[in-house]
């Protein structure tokens, strides 16, 4: 059977560009999720706002990509040509949405890293990298304050708001390890200043959750296990029906234009 | 998206009224009569106030039931763009939502009591959201077609005798126009593809073209009121005359595309100086008893739409409840420093 899935060849540059870029698609798909099944019409809106900030990261992020692979392949094919294994994002981001507490906690660990992550990379000495992060920055710094608020909210609530909270919490904690992982590749990048150290970030992650989670009396996990593989393709079983719901139209019709 | 005209009557409570209320509803006719603004804190008929609420809610009511078909398609769009405008789009909805909550509650009724009424199945929302989406070219269809009919019936609405739901119609309509260039945008870009993705473009405008038209609402002839919604400057238009509008626009957009619309009668009548009614497309008889029927809760999707946000609101009332607990303790929290 023939197939349109690319192959991707994956310079350390191209490949840091689609792990950043997969976790915000793969986030943001999670986040248009919610569409017509949120809580309260404003905070459908503000799921909606954050999961189209991160879609549109995603989508500048890919175009560096093709521009640097300079392969032929564009947003598109990235998104919907390339299989679960070939997929690079966070196992965090690829979290179902589960209940209201599941994606608080899911988007605030995630904001949690990426506002100083952007602000951070800025500084960038790839110009392109810099001004993503430059609009990037603004946003996550947003997603970082609604997600805070309600992960306080939910855990200084109720009784019943603070038993979800704390479920998701735990149920999260392990996919938090991560985000802060790099490989030969990434070293190569950070040698360079084309990227910044993600371990340079986890005092401030570390500060930012004990804060929040101490503010919502909700209790930060000891350091344990944490569960690694999206970075290297290797994902949880929930990415595969994610990608098949999304890629369906373009793979039914190979090389149409939308 | 879009309010419909559903025609139940609002009979003010035969009564004998003061002559001091007489005075006011004559004052507050030449103020409509002189296309002055009816403002919340005015004097205003019962009636005109009980017409308007239902009519601004049922309005509220479609922008929230109509994210649903949409949505439907949000994880599923082609392309990236396709997906973060269809996501943007559906947001929209959602503000346009809310601008018409707040403008029924100018009107002295809460959201929550609107809300309840949408989800008891009590108070009825634009009968074309409860058809599927059954293929991506829907989504460029509805823009196209139901936004374009929308927007068809919310242009006079701009100039509404009430200030408040005249000003929520003129940020809506802004959004309204946007979307409706990109559906049909999408519908150009299905004509110019594949085979497959024309004869998709196809069965969408073959399933839409009818229920839009019957976004109109009932014909004139058989409409029950109206009158005294015209003679408050609610309606500025009968169904008929905007359907026909529509219709008129339409025609040669559909052409464009090179689809053909589904249906046989369908010709364009000139004008030759006569009685008229000529320069316009003749069009053919509408399914009265499906609309009905959908009216009635028996559309393909009635029972799902609402089944959907019941299941929204029941599982956010955690939620919701969690927030107002914890308002609660900070501001105890507060007084108590």
């Amino acid at each position: 059977m023939a197939t349109n899935t690319i192959r991707v060849n994956e310079s350390p540059l191209v490949l840091y560009c689609l792990r950043r870029a997969d976790d915000a698609l793969v986030m943001g798909h999670r986040l248009s999720e919610w569409c017509g099944r949120g809580p309260a019409l404003e905070e459908e809106m503000a799921l909606a706002n954050m999961g189209l900030d991160l879609l549109g990261q995603a989508r500048s992020l890919y175009t560096y990509a093709a521009e640097v692979e300079a392969a032929g392949n564009d947003e598109d094919r990235y998104a919907y040509l390339r299989d679960a294994r070939q997929y690079r994002n966070l196992l965090l981001a690829e979290q179902p949405n589960g209940d209201f507490a599941r994606t608080i906690l899911r988007q605030f660990f995630y904001a949690a890293f990426a506002d100083p992550y952007w602000r951070a990379m800025m500084k960038s000495s790839d110009p392109t990298l810099a001004a993503i992060a430059a609009k990037s920055e603004k946003e996550s710094a947003y997603h970082l304050r609604h997600t805070a608020e309600w992960v306080i909210r939910l855990g200084d609530g109720t009784e019943e708001s603070h038993r979800r909270a704390a479920e998701a919490v735990a149920h999260l904690w392990p996919y938090t390890g991560e985000m802060f992982e790099t490989d030969a590749a990434e070293q190569e990048l950070i040698a360079a200043g084309v990227v910044m150290d993600p371990a340079s970030f986890r005092a401030e992650w570390d500060r930012t959750v004990s804060e929040i989670l101490s503010e919502a009396t909700l209790e930060k996990p000891a350091q344990g296990w944490m569960q690694k593989g999206g970075r290297t393709g290797l994902h949880s079983e929930h990415l595969g029906h994610m990608l098949a719901e999304m890629q369906v139209l373009q793979r039914t019709h190979p090389n149409a234009t939308w | 998206m879009y309010t419909q005209a559903l025609n139940s009557r609002d009979d003010a409570p035969a009564a004998i009224r003061p002559a001091e209320e007489l005075e006011h509803e004559a004052r507050f006719q030449a103020r409509v009569d002189a296309e002055e603004r009816i403002e919340a804190n005015d004097w205003m008929p019962a009636a005109y106030r009980k017409t308007l609420v239902r009519q601004i809610s049922q309005h509220a009511h479609s922008e929230i039931i109509g994210m649903l078909p949409e949505g439907n398609w949000i994880t599923r769009a082609p392309s990236l763009r396709r997906k973060a405008a269809l996501l943007a789009k559906v947001q929209d909805e959602c503000g346009h939502g809310l601008y018409l909550y707040a403008a029924a509650e100018t009107l002295g009724v809460s959201r929550e009591e609107l809300t309840d009424q949408l989800l008891t199945g009590k108070a009825k929302y634009s009968s074309i959201f409860n058809y599927p989406t059954m293929s991506w070219a829907d989504i460029g269809a509805i823009g196209w077609l139901v936004d374009g009919a929308a927007i068809m019936n919310q242009i006079p609405l701009c100039r509404c005798s009430y200030g408040p739901y005249a000003r929520a119609m003129i940020r809506v309509c802004k959004e309204e126009s946007f979307h409706q260039r990109q559906g049909y945008e999408i519908m150009l870009t299905l004509c110019r593809g594949s085979e497959e993705q024309k004869a998709m473009a196809q069965d969408a405008l073959n399933r839409w073209w009818w229920p839009c038209l019957m976004m109109f609402g009932p014909p004139d002839a058989a409409s029950q009121h109206s009158d005294q919604s015209t003679k408050w400057k609610i309606k500025r238009f009968s169904n008929d005359e905007l359907r026909q509008k529509f219709v008129d626009a339409t025609v040669p957009q559909a052409q464009f595309l090179g689809l053909t619309l589904p249906d046989p009668e369908l010709r364009f009548v000139p004008d030759e100086g006569g009685d008229g009614t000529t320069g316009h497309w003749h069009y053919g008889q509408i399914d009265w008893d499906e609309f009905k029927q959908v009216i009635a809760g028996n559309g393909p999707c009635n029972r799902d739409r609402l089944a959907a946000r019941n299941k929204a609101h029941a599982e956010g009332e955690w939620v919701r409840e969690a927030a107002m607990a914890h308002a609660a303790k900070r501001q105890a929290r507060q007084q108590a420093a």
